[in-house]
């Protein structure tokens, strides 16, 4: 009886559609959210992350519809985010039907957001999203989409995000994210050594081997990947099967 | 039949009611005491604090409403801080009393494990469950929660580990909980809700 590794696939967001970035230049389509929510719920994902990256006010407007669309079609968790500012954008995004909520560049310059969404509801469904580049020795936690440093360790900021009732983190490599050359691990195990929460490992993800040094070497409890699942290089139950194997606790489907 | 959900003003209720609704079950929401004591069977989810589910019971006036179904004998299906508040009390929320329809207190998960206890987990049965009929040993459940009652209660059927053994499914009768989501469970936890259908009478 052991508590199983999650595998979440994740749609960036813009303007109602799923979009990739491609080398910081340009964004593809890659297809309906709902239309992609149901294939991984299908396919045994454990949970679904949907992240709104939306440039403008007008895809920003259409992102609770998106949230509604996706988690008619799950029968696992979600977890939702990209952008909340408030306790009511929050709580929009919960009631839309999201289990989490992410919260990023707000909870940097008001760290009291994390307490009243985790008073209100709980700390399983707050999510601190910490993007994080190498800085020396250590890590720096970024915000606006990783683009502005904060000044702040990522360690410590992690740390404090859990003392204000964050529940889990969720930790994007910079240096990593877009790069296909494996998770950090490094960076990934700080960070579970130093909080009590679960952390999700995130950015860099190509092969099946980088899965399982995530679990290994970085400590994750669970590992969250884009594009690599859009393009079905490969297939979550083909991931699941690889780890399993390799002794890696996994839901298997039915 | 139709099912009332309690609706104490916060909660997983919406996905809940989808689910149950997938598998052809009629559901109103009770937010009143009148729809608790008309309801032929009740599901009582909760997701959240300990103190604001019974604070929102209350404020609504379901507390009394709640304990007056259960010594009916109206079938109740609690689930996550739904089973939790159907003991007597919280370390949660000292002070605070929970509907007590078991008499056991819900602790903290230990602090050598990482808490909340987020994702997939596997049960250990412990007696026949009315809940689990059907279901295979090993099966996942998605469980999201930092507190649980004690396995050791006289109304575990299944139990789970997470630092410490606790309760996973109660039943006592046509008392029945889940710590787990049955609806965010895939296929196994729909099992478990369509069981606790084809259990009413």
């Amino acid at each position: 009886m052991t508590l199983a590794r999650r595998i979440i696939p994740c749609l960036d967001v813009d303007g109602g559609r799923v979009v990739k970035g491609v080398e910081f230049e340009g964004l593809r389509d890659m297809g309906d959210p709902a239309a992609l929510a149901a294939r991984y719920n299908r396919e045994g994902a454990d949970e679904l992350a949907v992240l709104d990256i939306s440039a403008s006010s007008q895809g920003r407007g259409t992102f609770l519809g998106t949230i509604r669309a996706v988690a008619e079609q799950l029968n696992i968790p979600l977890t939702a985010g990209g952008g909340i500012r408030t306790m009511e954008e929050g709580r929009a995004v919960l009631l839309a039907g999201a289990d989490k909520v992410t919260v990023n560049t707000a909870a940097v310059e008001r760290p009291e957001l994390i307490s009243e969404l985790s008073r209100q509801f709980g700390a399983q469904a707050v999510v601190l999203s910490l993007d994080a580049r190498r800085k020396g020795a250590s890590w720096e936690a970024y915000v606006r989409g990783g683009r502005q440093p904060t000044g702040r360790d990522a360690a410590a900021w992690a740390a404090e995000a859990v003392s204000r009732g964050a529940g889990e983190i969720l930790l994007t490599s910079i240096d990593r994210d877009g790069t296909r050359s494996g998770f950090d691990c490094e960076l990934t195990a700080a960070i579970a050594a130093t909080v009590p929460v679960p952390v999700i490992a995130s950015g860099g993800a190509s092969t099946f081997e980088d899965f399982f040094a995530v679990f290994t070497r970085g400590q994750a409890d669970a590992a969250l990947a884009a594009s690599i699942f859009h393009q079905e290089t490969h297939s979550i139950a083909a991931l699941k099967e690889f780890l399993a194997a390799r002794g890696i606790p996994v839901r298997l489907s039915r | 039949m139709k099912l009332a959900i309690v609706d104490y003003g916060a909660g997983n209720l919406p996905s809940v009611e989808r689910a149950l609704r997938a598998l052809g079950a009629e559901t109103e929401r009770a937010i009143e005491p009148a729809a608790i004591a008309r309801a032929k069977a009740i599901v009582l989810p909760g997701v959240g604090h300990f103190a604001a589910f019974v604070a929102g019971l209350r404020e609504r006036n379901l507390t009394a409403a709640l304990i007056a179904a259960q010594a009916a004998g109206v079938p109740l299906l609690g689930i996550c801080l739904g089973l939790q508040v159907m003991f007597a009390s919280s370390a949660e929320a000292p002070g605070e009393a929970g509907l007590g329809f078991f008499p056991e207190q819900v602790f903290a998960l230990p602090a050598t494990v990482k808490s909340p206890h987020i994702g997939w987990n596997q049960l250990r049965s412990i007696r026949e469950s009315k809940l689990l009929r059907g279901i295979p040993e090993g099966a996942y459940f998605y469980f999201a929660h930092s507190f649980a009652a004690p396995a050791s209660s006289a109304a575990t059927v299944a139990a789970c580990d997470h630092g410490l053994a606790f309760a996973a499914v109660v039943e006592r009768g046509h008392l029945m909980a889940v710590q787990f989501h049955p609806e965010k469970s895939g296929e196994v936890g729909a099992r478990v809700l369509r069981n606790f259908l084809e259990s009413l009478p």
